[in-house]
């Protein structure tokens, strides 16, 4: 699904990634942690292709193609989806419109006919029941004046609809209530199949509770530093980070 | 020499006796130049009452006396007047009946426009009044309101058949004097539309005209007079679009509303003159005065979508004299590459319990220069009035201008006005995150665009709603930086 050999990327001269791997298969969960400024939503953004980070070395496949060689747009229409650690605000754009606008753009890139009004409602009506959102907020502007606990599970709903390979997750759990992030994980669950694949990238242990990952990474310092089984969160839990900084430096 | 203008003036009226071109009353265009001789023959062409021909002639004497405005917020080359062609008439001669008789070169630019005509009567049941250059060429649906006692037709059609409300109400509202430009489309208009509705009549379509300039160095100046009777609506749309060209071309339009007692009037407009190319060159001038007067409970909106035009100099206004009226202005504004816009709007409280509304959106991109003037004035007899003004600006690059000028005159202490003002720059993040979900930049670009506007374009009714987002996203193509 997603293979990354030694990936350097920069901002502003600034090296933030210094040669990091990871391999994801397909129906694979993987889970990123790691402290504060390590690099974790650089990476995420550079998988999705932002411009303001610069790559200066590696090479990244995903699904046997060049994924630095293609553009965001198109990078997206491959099936890599992004929910941002902070969902922007498009003001005067109904979510509904906006994914519609989307979705049908995906299609077309694969050369499938747009949904119809109708097909598309149908779909808005399952997905959004998935997470719980509520209906109001699908056709509301774009993020506009939601909470952040809204804001997110907007994301997660977007992605159900656009039904993506690989959904790379920033933080999607911080500023969920408990309840709030049950319904964020259970429409994960949901949606977890052997040929799609996540990365989620998370500070709490908690998430991973209900989103179980086959692998944890820890980056650090723009690389990553040790990958183990789910348990490995419970450690970093109790422990923090600084012995794996330890080892590092060691 | 003290008097050399006159000289030049005299010179050139001399040659046009010269060449005799005066009495060839079958000439198709004027030669450049503006004088009597040129407005006698104008209104010769046009068959004209006395009247209207006096009335002309007054608008040209003070027009000679005035100076062309220097305060907008625009920088042009001023255009040569004596070199303007102020007639031109259309290829065709015959009196058509019907739209099928139309010029195919006419309806192919119809459809250039998005206008099929079939379309527009089979879909919205638009009547529709084109007009190519300074005269009317087709006329629809006449019939259907003239059952309703409708009267929709081209302006010197009305001066012909119903000269008494013209009469009236011509130059009402915009007066003779008003401004260079006004005085200048009153001396030389060649045609336009006129309208009006009967007491207690609700219009029921969409009335609409649609104006282009068609050949080069003719001048355009469109009269526009729209009539609501006690206690009658209509919603008149008028749509532009201009070919390319390399010259400028001046547009210096008058539009006149009255709405009378408890009437409402809609004026919609989306404007799209060629706005010359990347670094300015060509392009339309287009200084347009556009006023409504409301009388007692009357109602009247603007709504305009701008996107084309090298200069665009337009502030339709609303004289509140009647108590209870209401005057609304809503505004899209976008200038791109090197084009320059000064927009906005005036609002006259006279009358008691006046309320008035303003959103003004202005887009800027490439080097444009984008501004907003505004005027909210409260008279002394306007007790307990209301404004609310918005005026935002989104700047889609750093070279760019926003500029907002609110003046705001209150004579009345009851008065209430509310002013807010916002400038933001196109977030790159938004383009973001709607390019990671697998939209184009220019699909995103457009989204967004449409979206901040949106407050307005949902004041358009819907297939000029629809006509102005295109217009919106293309006017913006590769605008970001
Ligand atoms: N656009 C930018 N301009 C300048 N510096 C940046 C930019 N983006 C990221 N950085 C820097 O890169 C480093 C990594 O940031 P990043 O956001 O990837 O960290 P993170 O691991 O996601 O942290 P957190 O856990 O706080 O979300 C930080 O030092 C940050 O300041
Ligand atoms: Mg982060």
């Amino acid at each position: 699904m997603l293979k990354i050999k030694n990936l350097h990327a920069s901002v502003e001269g600034n090296e933030i990634l210094r040669g990091l791997n990871l391999e994801v298969k397909p129906g694979e969960v993987h889970a990123i942690m790691g402290p504060n400024g390590s690099g974790k939503s650089t990476l995420a953004s550079v998988l999705a292709g932002n411009e303001d980070y610069e790559v200066t070395e590696g090479a990244v496949d995903f699904e046997g193609k060049d994924l630095l060689d293609l553009g965001t747009e198109d990078r997206a229409r491959e099936g890599l989806f992004l929910a941002f650690q902070y969902p922007v605000e498009i003001p005067g754009v109904s979510n509904i419109n906006f994914l519609r606008a989307a979705l049908n753009e995906i299609r077309k890139y694969h050369g499938e006919e747009p949904y119809s009004a109708s097909e598309f409602l149908k779909r808005v009506k399952e997905k959004s029941a998935l997470v719980e959102l509520d209906g109001k907020l699908a056709n509301r502007s774009v993020n506009e004046g939601f909470s952040g606990g809204e804001k997110k599970r907007n994301e997660i709903f977007q992605m159900a609809m656009l039904e993506p390979k690989l959904a790379i997750l920033d933080e999607t759990d911080s500023g969920l209530d408990i309840d709030a992030l049950k319904v964020v994980a259970q429409g994960v669950n949901a949606m977890r199949s052997p040929n799609r694949s996540f990365v989620v990238i998370t500070h709490y242990q908690r998430l991973l509770d209900y989103i179980v990952p086959d692998v944890v990474h820890v980056l650090y310092k723009g690389r990553i530093v040790k990958s183990g089984p789910k348990e490995l969160a419970l450690e970093l839990e109790a422990k923090g980070y600084d012995w794996i900084k330890e080892e590092v430096t060691a | 020499m003290a008097y050399e203008g006159d000289e030049i003036l005299e010179e050139v009226t001399r040659k046009e006796y010269e060449f005799g071109w005066i009495t060839d009353i079958e000439s198709d265009k004027a030669p450049p130049g503006l004088s009597e001789e040129i407005i006698r023959f104008i209104s010769a062409k046009k068959n004209e009452p006395l009247w209207m021909l006096e009335w002309r002639l007054d608008a040209y004497r003070q027009w000679t006396e005035m100076k062309e405005p220097n305060w907008a917020h625009v920088d042009y080359q001023k255009p040569d007047y004596q070199s303007i062609s102020y007639y031109s008439a259309p290829k065709q001669k015959k009196q058509l009946d019907s739209l099928d008789e139309v010029d195919p070169e006419l309806r192919r630019t119809m459809d250039r426009l998005g206008i099929s005509t079939e379309e527009q009567k089979r879909l919205s049941g638009v009547a529709v009044d084109f007009v190519m250059d300074s005269v009317s060429v087709a006329t629809s649906f006449k019939e259907k309101l003239g059952e309703l006692g409708i009267i929709f037709c081209s302006m010197s059609e009305a001066i012909q058949s119903h000269p008494e409300l013209v009469k009236k109400y011509l130059g009402s509202v915009v007066p003779k004097n008003d401004n260079f430009f006004a005085a200048l489309n009153s001396a030389v208009f060649t045609d336009g539309s006129f309208c009006y509705i009967p007491k207690g009549v609700r219009c029921p379509m969409e009335l609409s005209t649609y104006f282009r300039i068609n050949e080069a160095g003719t001048g355009q100046f469109e009269r526009t007079l729209v009539v609501a009777d006690k206690g009658s609506y209509c919603s008149y749309l008028e749509g532009c679009t201009a070919p390319q060209r390399d010259e400028n071309q001046l547009h210096a339009a008058v539009v006149e509303l009255i709405a009378l007692d408890d009437a409402e009037i809609k004026y919609s407009t989306v404007q799209n003159w060629y706005p010359g190319d990347e670094n300015g060159k060509g392009g339309v001038f287009n200084f347009v005065t556009k006023r409504g007067l409301c009388e007692k409970n009357a109602k009247i909106s603007w709504t305009q979508v701008e996107t084309g035009s090298a200069i665009t100099w337009k502030y339709p206004s609303c004289i509140l004299k009647g108590d209870n009226s209401v005057g609304e202005f809503y505004s899209v504004a976008v200038t791109n590459n090197r084009q320059q816009a000064d927009t906005g709007t005036k609002m006259i409280h006279i009358g008691k319990n006046t309320h008035s509304t303003i959103i003004s959106k202005g887009i800027s991109a490439g080097k444009s220069q984008n501004s907003y003037r505004g005027l909210v004035q409260i008279n002394k007899t306007a007790q307990n009035a209301r404004n609310f003004s918005q005026c935002d600006s989104l700047l889609m690059t750093d070279r760019c201008g926003a500029h907002t000028f609110p003046y705001i005159e209150i004579k009345n202490s009851t008065a209430k006005v509310e002013h807010e003002a916002t400038t933001s720059k196109i977030g790159e993040d938004q383009i973001f995150y709607c390019l990671q979900r697998g939209l184009d930049e220019e699909k995103a670009i457009s989204l967004i665009v449409n979206g901040y506007a949106k407050e307005v374009l949902n004041k358009l009714p819907m297939e000029f709603a629809v006509e102005a987002q295109k217009l919106l996203a293309i006017s913006l193509e590769g605008s970001v930086g």
